[in-house]
């Protein structure tokens, strides 16, 4: 079995993805067999969930000793009608469906009005300083490490529940919009501990 | 991470750079691998010569998952950092744990040429260049956790040598973070993104960083130089079944089986006083020739040497000082996997070196392997006139994980 794989055919310009990733197959088909599983190995610290109303990708949530945090990930609707995230819950903190906008030549996060709606066959990405799912007031230590499980609630009252593990993060510093939330200290808490 | 070390590349290097395209015509990403290499021409300087084709170094993966760690048995990559971490306070089983399943997952990823996640320069990690990330556990480790009874027999501190001149800043650890790619930028973004998942639990005690030739310099497979100018490694176990009999635990517990032992010494090379020597001095302190590297009873790099066989002056060929005499040993269960990375710090204003070996060595067990050895070159071994250990410090390299698991479940789990 070799060793080592190649990993040219995707990290090519998105207008040769296509073809790549045929050629991927094409090549699977004849070349060695881990060649497929080797390059496309997923992350092991991570949990995703492949199915259910909408892919959850990369989940990860800001680790945080007290106070507020966020989650983020990538959300993926291969489905032919958009869909919309209208609340988040998990056990450790309520939560908020955040987004940042430009206010005072500043950006600030505010609760994001009818929710977070991915377009039909598209992704949403919830990162710092973009859409994230916002852990209001955390209960206990969410440390590094940690997996924790959110549930979401859509518009049409599915649910969904996804693992994300904790990652210590220096950055996602946002601070609130004045006038929302009830905590007197914007920003999230940094440098939590093991 | 399998027990074949030899790296090569698969059949689709062929396809997106070569001439293969033209026999597998049929295919339907012709047009786009097409498109690729004509970008490939155009970003290509024409006053520079043909380049190795960037996809062959840059996009090359080495496996992360398996029974054994990738690092060990890999063919050496040309940068290498090596980081040794000291647990904080307080830091125990659990939370050991949860370090490595994030430490994990980050080395999945990004071994595969995928940023980590939150990776904040999530386009440093898209090169993998062969990254591997292998995980040691330091004797302390195993007493943090309370785990000291899944330490393996042989992993303890050294027994202190005459020739040693040890410092405590390049000495000990309780995790070693090994961290080997093609690529020196790969190798400074994989760090980074380990150190920020460190550090709620653990401090860096020592890094040290090192190289070797880059790829596609020379045919792959050779036996490294070290900056002495000597061919260093020849001796290690052939790949396959004697490698896998001299590094790897071939059964025990979940802890043990498919795990080895790291022992990492930093070398200070005086070149200073290496520079007074004649060539005919430098080979008989090593007892090979400089440029093969045969044994001086040779012709050939692998020829076995003769240590009986004598000169007109009635001495043997291969003088019994030799380090090549010192370090003989002709059992593959007794021999050690050396992996060595050169070191180059500044030179002092005087232009004198700072160069030395950031030596490891990988055996199933640092006693039965390692220490023979050890006690025959520390005893007497010529070069030791040139050579100082500044530095030393063992580690367990626990067996590999599956997708989903995380290095070190069988110790801590």
């Amino acid at each position: 079995m070799p060793s080592t794989t190649q990993a040219g055919a995707r990290r090519r310009p998105a207008a040769l993805l296509a073809t790549a990733a045929l050629l991927a197959v094409g090549v699977g088909g004849c070349g060695p067999s881990d060649t497929a599983s080797s390059a496309t190995a997923s992350p092991s610290a991570s949990a995703s969930v492949a199915t259910g109303v909408v892919g959850i990708r990369d989940p990860w949530v800001k680790a945080a000793d007290k106070g507020m945090t966020a989650a983020f990930g990538t959300l993926v609707n291969d489905g032919e009608t958009d869909v919309t995230i209208t609340g988040a819950s998990t056990d450790v903190s309520p939560m908020e469906l955040h987004e940042m906008i430009m206010k005072d030549g500043k950006m600030v996060m505010q609760a994001k009005p009818g929710g977070i709606v991915i377009r039909a066959k598209s992704t949403q990405v919830l990162e710092p300083g973009g859409d994230h799912l916002m852990l209001m007031d955390v209960k206990q230590p969410v440390r590094p490490g940690d997996e924790l499980t959110f549930t979401l609630t859509f518009a049409d009252s599915r649910t969904q529940t996804f693992t994300a593990v904790a990652k210590p993060f220096t950055g996602a510093q946002e601070s609130y919009a004045p006038g929302h939330g009830a905590s007197p200290t914007p920003g999230m808490s940094m440098s939590p501990t093991a | 991470m399998t027990p074949e070390p030899a790296s090569r590349p698969v059949r689709r290097r062929g396809l997106l750079t070569g001439g293969a395209l033209a026999a597998g015509g049929a295919l339907a990403g012709v047009a786009g691998v097409t498109a690729f290499v004509d970008k490939q021409a155009e970003d290509r300087d024409d006053r520079l010569p043909a380049a190795v084709p960037v996809a062959a170094v840059g996009s090359t993966v080495e496996p992360f998952h398996g029974p054994r760690q990738a690092g060990v048995a890999t063919e050496p990559q040309a940068h290498a950092s090596f980081v040794a971490l000291t647990l904080r306070a307080g830091v125990e089983r659990i939370a050991a744990g949860r370090m490595l399943r994030l430490l994990t997952g980050d080395a999945a990823r990004l071994t595969q040429g995928q940023p980590a996640l939150a990776d904040t320069e999530a386009e440093l990690g898209l090169l993998p260049a062969r990254l591997t990330v292998t995980f040691g556990f330091g004797p302390g480790l195993y007493r943090a956790a309370g785990v000291d009874d899944r330490r393996p027999a042989s992993l303890a501190a050294l027994p202190s040598f005459r020739i040693d001149r040890l410092q405590p800043a390049w000495s000990g650890g309780d995790l070693l973070l090994q961290i080997c790619a093609d690529d020196p930028m790969t190798v400074a973004h994989a760090q980074r993104v380990l150190l920020k998942d460190s550090r709620p639990f653990a401090t860096v005690r020592w890094v040290q960083q090192g190289f070797r030739r880059s790829p596609g310099v020379e045919p792959g497979g050779r036996t490294q130089r070290n900056l002495f100018g000597q061919l260093d490694g020849t001796a290690n176990p052939r790949s396959g079944t004697p490698m896998d009999a001299a590094v790897w635990v071939p059964d025990g517990p979940a802890w043990l089986r498919d795990s080895t032992t790291l022992v990492v010494r930093r070398i200070s090379m005086n070149l200073e006083t290496w520079d007074l020597l004649g060539r005919a001095d430098r080979e008989l302190a090593s007892g090979r020739r400089l440029d093969t590297g045969a044994p001086l009873t040779g012709a050939a790099e692998h020829d076995v040497p003769d240590f009986a066989a004598t000169g007109p002056d009635g001495l043997t060929v291969i003088p019994d000082f030799s380090h090549l005499t010192r370090a003989h040993v002709t059992d593959d269960r007794l021999k050690i996997l050396r992996r060595p990375y050169n070191y180059d710090g500044a030179p002092t204003a005087e232009g004198h070196a700072d160069s030395g070996l950031i030596f490891t060595s990988y055996q199933a067990d640092i006693t039965r392997q390692f220490l023979p050895i050890q006690r025959r070159l520390a005893e007497r071994d010529l070069l030791n006139e040139w050579t100082t250990p500044i530095g030393s410090a063992v580690f367990a390299i626990p067996p590999g994980c599956r997708p989903g698991g995380w290095i070190g479940e069988q110790v801590l789990g």
